[in-house]
Parts: structure tokens; C-alpha cells; sequence
């Protein structure tokens, strides 16, 4: 019988995403793969956990006023789970994101309610943090969560996507996830190593094109604040025609439509999976493919002419 | 040998090359050698003797700072990408 249960509000469902496995994706008998389902949040990413948790915190150490304007540098994901969160919560959200990212992210977010700032295009990820901090140093009545520094960001996935792995499973030898901001590998990495001391914490790391790397030199590169790289145990770069392999093999053999670095994720985990015989692999997938339909890669002959020229995660 | 792939940023200070050819067999070395024929890289690339904080080095695909850092050992024909560290995570 389905169970009596109802939630009081769309953010009580942030987390306890599913965990299935991909038994038509492991390379051998001995290896057993599972996706942590994280497009199954309210917005359909993972950044659900992390906005939440970034509000929680504000609005708990009385930074984050009632009606003050929040503003974030994203490419799409954050900033949708910060509107979401925003508008149920009442604050006015900006979101600073590069002017090339898909349609459909700059349509969710205003639809979400978010007002939109572009940085430019071909400064990718890093001209959105820096316009951001910026435009918050100038206007102090803007509070910025900033996702990249924030320690509730890590927080969420120790609490919350790592907690609900290491309930969910008797052994996990093998976690891998996208790097982004660091927070899902920081956090869910080390609540993982408590449960599970020997466990090899991977990330997958695009590999950018040559046009969204327009920085004037590497001292303008970026390292978040809460990536420690010293606590991963591997970071294997992915290009975007390994990515897109990635995402069409999971959709042939699971049925599972991923975004792009659900794509990197699986390309990281079978690249694990050669090294080992027998074990656990626990991938995170950050968000669902829906939000990329408009782009070119899906059915291209030659992926990377379709990606080079955008950032995807 | 190993291929050295250089990322937009440094193609200035190596008269616009994407990719060159260095000798070495580990990391440091093959830094090295790029660093003798091309000087200006030094102050890019390296910081009191380490990787600089904003530089990334793979080999294989795989960052060295994962690996055994400078000392990774690098074989004939490997090749290594030079990347500037970029925010992710949309």
C-alpha cells in the first residue's frame, strides 16, 4: 500500500535522492556500479542540497535579513536551486552567469524569478565569480551565499548526499563525482572515508576549451576556497567527446538521461572500474539531461566543434 | 619524449605553440626542460620550487598533484596538458 505521507513544503524534498544500480554499465561481474540520482531534487540538480543549506545558514546566523537580495555567480544549476529556494522563502535573487550558457538555464532562471547578469562569454566560470565579487563589494546591502567559499556547501553533502550513500550500502570502494566547486567530493568524500576508511574518492574534471579559458594569465585561474585537492585520491580530466560517450552509454544501457558531468562521471568511473576487480563504484550524477537539449552534442558525429566554445559543468 | 599540450594562456611566452615536444622523465624534468628554452615560464608555471597554485599539470589525463607530483615519472610518448585552474560547478 503507498504510504500516507505529504510534504509541507518543496524544500522538505531536497535529498534522499534514489540510488540505483547500473548493472548494464559495469565492465565485469565482480564490479558493481551505482548512480546516485541527484536530478531527481525539486529543480533537478544537486545544487537543491546546496542552496538550501546556504539559506539554512544565513538565515541562522542572522546575516541573511528577511527580504535582502541574494546574488551568485552560476552557470545555471545553483543559481536555479537558489531561485527556487529564494521564492519560497521570499528573497530576490541575481544571478551573474557567462552569456553562453544554454537557453534553456537563462529561461529556468527567470522563470524561477531570478534577475540575470551576463559576464562574458569567454571568460567561462571565472568571469562570473569575479564580476560577482565585484558587484557585491560595491553594494553591501547584496548578500552573496557564494558557493564556492561557503562551508555549507561541503556541509550538505557530508550530511546529506554522503550520509544517505554510507546508509545505503555495506561497502562503497569507489566514489566519483563531478569537480566543481569541490563541495560534493569534499563533503560527501569525507563522510564516505568514516564509514568506509579505504575509499577512493575520484573527481572528474572537464577539460575546457580552448575559447571559454580566457584568462589573461594563470594567476587569474581560481581555485575554490573549499577544494582541498590534497583530500582527493585521484582527478581525471575529461574532454567533452568522453563526456557525451559517457552520457550516450548511460542512456542506452540504463535509460538514465544525464547531464553533461553525469556523462564525465560515468567516462571517470568505468576508467576506475579497468583498474580494479571486484568492488564498489558510487556515482554521483549531478543533474538530468533536460536542461541540454537545445545544445548540439546529443546526436553530432564530431562533439567537441558543438562544446568547445561553452562551459557544461 | 613527451608532448607538452600549452593552454591559450601560455602561447605567448612560447612563440604561440599549442604543443610542443620536452624531454624528461619526470614531471619536474620535462618542466624543466620547457622552462631552459622558454624562461619566461618559469614564474608562470613554478612557486619556491612547486607547481603554482593555479596551474594544473595532467599526464595520461590524470592531475599530478594526485599522482606523485613533480616526481611523477613520465614515459616516451606520454603526453601532458598544461591547464589554468578554472571555478566549476555551475
Amino acid at each position: 500500500m503507498a504510504a500516507r505521507t505529504t510534504a509541507a513544503s518543496l524544500l522538505d524534498l531536497v535529498g534522499s535522492t534514489p540510488l540505483v544500480e547500473l548493472p548494464r554499465l559495469s565492465p565485469k561481474p565482480g564490479i558493481r556500479v551505482y548512480a546516485k540520482l541527484e536530478g531527481q531534487n525539486p529543480s533537478g540538480s544537486i545544487k537543491d542540497r546546496v542552496a538550501k543549506a546556504m539559506l539554512d545558514a544565513a538565515e541562522a546566523s542572522g546575516e541573511l535579513e528577511p527580504g535582502r537580495r541574494l546574488l551568485e555567480p552560476t552557470s545555471g544549476n545553483t543559481g536555479i536551486a537558489l531561485a527556487l529556494a529564494a521564492r519560497l522563502r521570499g528573497y530576490p535573487l541575481t544571478c551573474v552567469l557567462p552569456a553562453n550558457v544554454t537557453a534553456e538555464r537563462r529561461r529556468l532562471l527567470r522563470l524561477y524569478g531570478a534577475d540575470i547578469v551576463e559576464s562574458p562569454g569567454e571568460q567561462g566560470s571565472n568571469g562570473a565569480v569575479r564580476l560577482a565579487i565585484e558587484l557585491a563589494e560595491k553594494d553591501s546591502s547584496l548578500f552573496m551565499p557564494f558557493q564556492y567559499a561557503n562551508e555549507a556547501n561541503p556541509r550538505a553533502h557530508h550530511e546529506g548526499t554522503g550520509a544517505e550513500i554510507a546508509a545505503a550500502l555495506d561497502r562503497v570502494d569507489v566514489l566519483v563525482a563531478g569537480l566543481g566547486t569541490g563541495g560534493t567530493l569534499m563533503g560527501a568524500g569525507d563522510r564516505l572515508r568514516e564509514s568506509f576508511p579505504d575509499v577512493v574518492v575520484a573527481a572528474a574534471e572537464p577539460l575546457p576549451g580552448d575559447e571559454v579559458m580566457g584568462l589573461r594569465s594563470l594567476e587569474d585561474g581560481y581555485v575554490p576556497p573549499i577544494l582541498d585537492v590534497s583530500r582527493l585520491d585521484r582527478k581525471l580530466l575529461v574532454t567533452n567527446a568522453e563526456a557525451v560517450a559517457g552520457l550516450r552509454l548511460l542512456l542506452e544501457r540504463e535509460g538514465v538521461l544525464g547531464g553533461v558531468s553525469s556523462g564525465a562521471v560515468v567516462h571517470a568511473a568505468l576508467r576506475m572500474a579497468d583498474e580494479l576487480d571486484e568492488g564498489v563504484i558510487v556515482c554521483v550524477l549531478a543533474d538530468g539531461g533536460w536542461k541540454y537539449l537545445s545544445a548540439d552534442f546529443w546526436e553530432a558525429a564530431d562533439v567537441e566543434p558543438t562544446m568547445d566554445r561553452s562551459v557544461w559543468w | 619524449m613527451a608532448a607538452v599540450r600549452i593552454p591559450p594562456t601560455l602561447r605567448a611566452e612560447v612563440g604561440g605553440a599549442r604543443e610542443l615536444d620536452a624531454h624528461g622523465s619526470t614531471v619536474a624534468e620535462v618542466i624543466d626542460d620547457l622552462v631552459e628554452r622558454y624562461p619566461p615560464l618559469a614564474a608562470q608555471l613554478l612557486q619556491d620550487g612547486e607547481l603554482a597554485p593555479f596551474v594544473n599539470v595532467y599526464l595520461g589525463g590524470e592531475d599530478v598533484r594526485t599522482r606523485d607530483g613533480l616526481e611523477t615519472p613520465v614515459a616516451d610518448g606520454d603526453q601532458l596538458i598544461l591547464l589554468p585552474a578554472m571555478a566549476g560547478g555551475s
